[in-house]
């Protein structure tokens, strides 16, 4: 059975599998590999039917990943915890700097109460944590409905909009 | 002061809530302690030694009356009766119950209050000058620019998860009032070359273990770019700040491991994407905020009316008030009052519910309804007539609040310690009795002049131990509390750290050491000279003499 994801603020089947290694490469559909398994397989990916999505970790540098940006489906920021802000920082330079418009997943310790953040920061879909109740972080999107700053999704800060 | 737009309000109420949702889940079991604890102490509230704490935000120390007595039925309804006044310009309640604070941030809301951010990892309460808009000295009011980075900071996206908390000062005075070299980040308005307003920006100063002064990061920078560079900084910090130690994560050690240049660059490198964008604060909007800070009605009236000259003549402890207690005013015929919550016997900046409302009633008929709090955790009534001084005086003493020691050794800033805080390793306030017991001569006092005496009853540094004058800090060897002094700190424009004395004392040699440190700058100093001037120019060794001369005899 797939797994429900978040995903544009409705829960849906994740077409995605995570492939951690070669051998565990499906032959059809659609997957995500780690950055470093990517770059090793990339060339081959080409001609493969299915989508690709890449797997980050917070602490990459950007501009390390300009040259994916055309190439895959989807970016997913693995947050190794909760607590640890640099997913939020990465999300909006590859949204606003570096203009990525494809998926960006949150996943790894995704939790409810980080979810207005994480999407107010340009993250899209979302793999919340398996022990905890999907239906209930999809109600984490709607904490607010005023915002003060600029962000990924609203260029202009308050003082603009009013 | 600044009023809510409906917006402002709308936000609160979501706010509480959403804290409501999140105490009713981990209630239930559905949130665990670790992934409560960042989201309570984002709300302000941490578990003490007897009950939980809730630190309540006084943006920038301003208070309209109605939310003073709002403040004094919280301490009268949720806590003991009592509330205290913060190092950082905020208000703590020491014994609400968690299951209680929703209902506590809903009567906070009723009055545009909230505990938002005044804990955990992410961006607190902006704080500044307790004289901000009425002193003499400042090139502007730097209200306006505290309330729209409160605003920028407020439930900041990026910025919730920071490796470390993140504490940002805002001074616009020739005198620094608000000690903005010790912050994450000092916002200092200052006028350009071209005689506008422009902004210098310090990052990397902090107290705690660590304590370090700020380097300029970047100077006359025009307003409108406050923001994209605030947003920039914190960036840098929130990618590159250290998460492996919390003891190596604030912003300091990042500015100090990189230098100041490269910390710079880097700054600098992310601002230019932000620069020239969105970002960019509109002359409109500065003004907007700045029409939200107007001079109040003040009368037309001269300085100095005969009737108070006679006054003082009249009564010496008036006399005496004045001049420790009362501060300039921009506006003739005014001054701004400080109310002293350093009385004898009272934990530094307790303060009552009762007197909170009596606080509030004061405002209404003194000073136009308004109140601040100051980092020196005490008040201050900033529009006060000057022929109406006499009046407040009398009703002040009556309260216990004119104690005139405003800026003397007794006006001791100092964290709740050991008697409240978890983190602490030794008491603070019974150390602050202690020397304000002995040093109970308000002439004495008088004659010595401004000393800061700042005590911390932990290596956090709560009580700014590192900038007072005279320094005292508790630590713990082997299961006993014992005070390590320090010299020579100041936290104002000449910035500095103090330096240790030598060994630690015990709880009842501490008031004995401060005596004797005050014998010898007054054996040693020339006639004006304070207590600091003195130090810098004799030095540690006459001290150091002093206090250990009984012990190595």
């Amino acid at each position: 059975m797939p797994r429900k994801i978040i995903k544009d603020r409705a829960i849906v089947d994740d077409s995605f599998t995570v492939v951690n290694s070669v051998d565990e490469f499906p032959r059809s559909g659609d997957v995500i590999l780690d950055i470093a398994l990517w770059q090793e397989l990339a060339p081959r990916l080409q001609h493969r039917p299915g989508k690709v999505g890449v797997k980050v970790p917070v602490d990459v540098e950007p501009e390390d990943l300009v040259d994916l940006l055309g190439q895959v489906d989807v970016i997913a920021i693995e947050f190794p915890v909760f607590r640890d802000g640099r997913g939020y920082s990465l999300a909006r330079i590859l949204r606003e700097r570096l203009g990525y418009e494809g998926e960006l997943r949150a996943c790894g310790d995704v939790l409810r109460d980080q979810m207005f953040y994480l999407q107010r920061c340009g993250f899209n879909s979302f793999v919340t944590r398996e022990d905890r109740c999907i239906e209930d972080a999809l109600n984490g999107l709607h904490d607010f409905s005023v915002t003060y700053q600029a962000d990924a999704l609203e260029k202009r800060p308050i003082y603009l909009r009013r | 002061m600044y009023a809510y737009t409906e917006y402002d309000q709308q936000l609160l109420t979501e706010r509480v809530a959403q804290y409501r949702n999140q105490t009713q889940r981990y209630l239930d079991g559905k949130l665990n302690d670790e992934e409560f604890l960042a989201l309570r102490l984002q709300n302000g509230l941490y578990i003490q030694r007897h009950a939980p704490m809730l630190r309540v935000a006084i943006p920038y120390g301003m208070l309209n009356s109605a939310q003073v007595r709002v403040l004094g039925e919280i301490a009268r309804d949720y806590d003991k009766g009592y509330a205290h006044i913060s190092t950082r310009q905020n208000i703590q309640y020491n014994w609400p119950d968690l299951e209680l604070v929703p209902e506590i941030l809903e009567r906070l809301a009723s009055v545009q209050m909230h505990a938002i951010q005044t804990s955990g990892n992410c961006i607190r309460n902006v704080t500044t000058d307790q004289f901000a808009g009425v002193a003499p000295d400042e090139v502007a009011d730097p209200r306006p620019y505290c309330e729209i980075i409160r605003q920028w900071s407020t439930f900041h996206p990026e910025f919730a998860y920071l490796p470390r908390k993140f504490k940002i000062a805002v001074n616009a005075a020739e005198s620094d009032r608000a000690a903005i070299r010790f912050h994450d980040i000092g916002v200092e308005l200052v006028r350009d070359p071209q005689g506008e307003i422009a902004l210098d920006i310090w990052a990397g100063g902090g107290l705690g273990r660590t304590p370090v002064v700020a380097e300029k990061v970047v100077a006359n920078l025009p307003p409108r770019y406050l923001l994209s560079y605030l947003e920039a900084i914190l960036r840098v910090y929130n990618r590159y700040g250290r998460r492996d130690n919390k003891y190596k994560a604030r912003i300091k050690i990042l500015v100090k491991a990189l230098g100041v240049e490269a910390f710079r660059e880097k700054v600098e490198a992310e601002w230019q994407h932000m620069k020239d964008t969105e970002m960019d604060l509109p002359r409109s909007e500065v003004e907007r905020m700045q029409a939200q800070f107007p001079a109040p009605d003040y009368a037309e009236l001269a300085d100095i009316p005969p009737a108070l000259q006679q006054a003082r003549q009249e009564h010496p402890g008036f006399d005496a008030w004045l001049k420790r207690n009362c501060h300039a005013h921009k506006q003739a015929g005014y001054q701004a009052v400080t109310l002293s919550l350093k009385a004898t016997a009272v934990a530094p900046g307790d303060i009552t519910s009762d007197e909170l409302f009596a606080v509030a009633d004061l405002a209404d008929r003194y000073s136009f309804g308004e109140v601040r709090s100051t980092h020196n955790q005490n008040l201050v009534l900033a529009d006060v007539r000057q022929d109406q001084l006499f009046e407040l005086w009398t009703e002040l003493k009556s309260l216990g609040f004119a104690t005139a020691n405003i800026g003397c050794l007794t006006d001791v800033i100092c964290c709740p310690g050991g008697d409240f805080c978890s983190l602490a390793n030794a008491k603070s306030i019974p150390i602050a009795e202690q020397i304000q017991r002995r040093f109970d001569d308000l002439d004495y006092l008088y004659d010595l002049g401004d000393i800061d005496l700042n005590i911390s009853g932990c290596m956090n540094a709560c009580g700014h131990h590192h900038i007072g004058n005279i320094g005292i800090l508790g630590v713990d060897k082997k299961g006993q509390e014992f005070y390590q002094i320090s010299l020579g700190g100041h936290s104002g424009r000449d910035a500095r750290i103090g330096k240790i004395v030598g060994p630690s004392f015990n709880e009842e040699e501490v008031a004995d050491v401060i005596t004797q440190i005050i014998d010898v700058y007054v054996e040693n100093r020339i006639e004006g000279e304070s207590f600091l001037a003195t130090y810098d120019r004799i030095g540690m060794a006459p001290f150091k003499e002093r206090v250990y001369a009984s012990k190595n005899h």
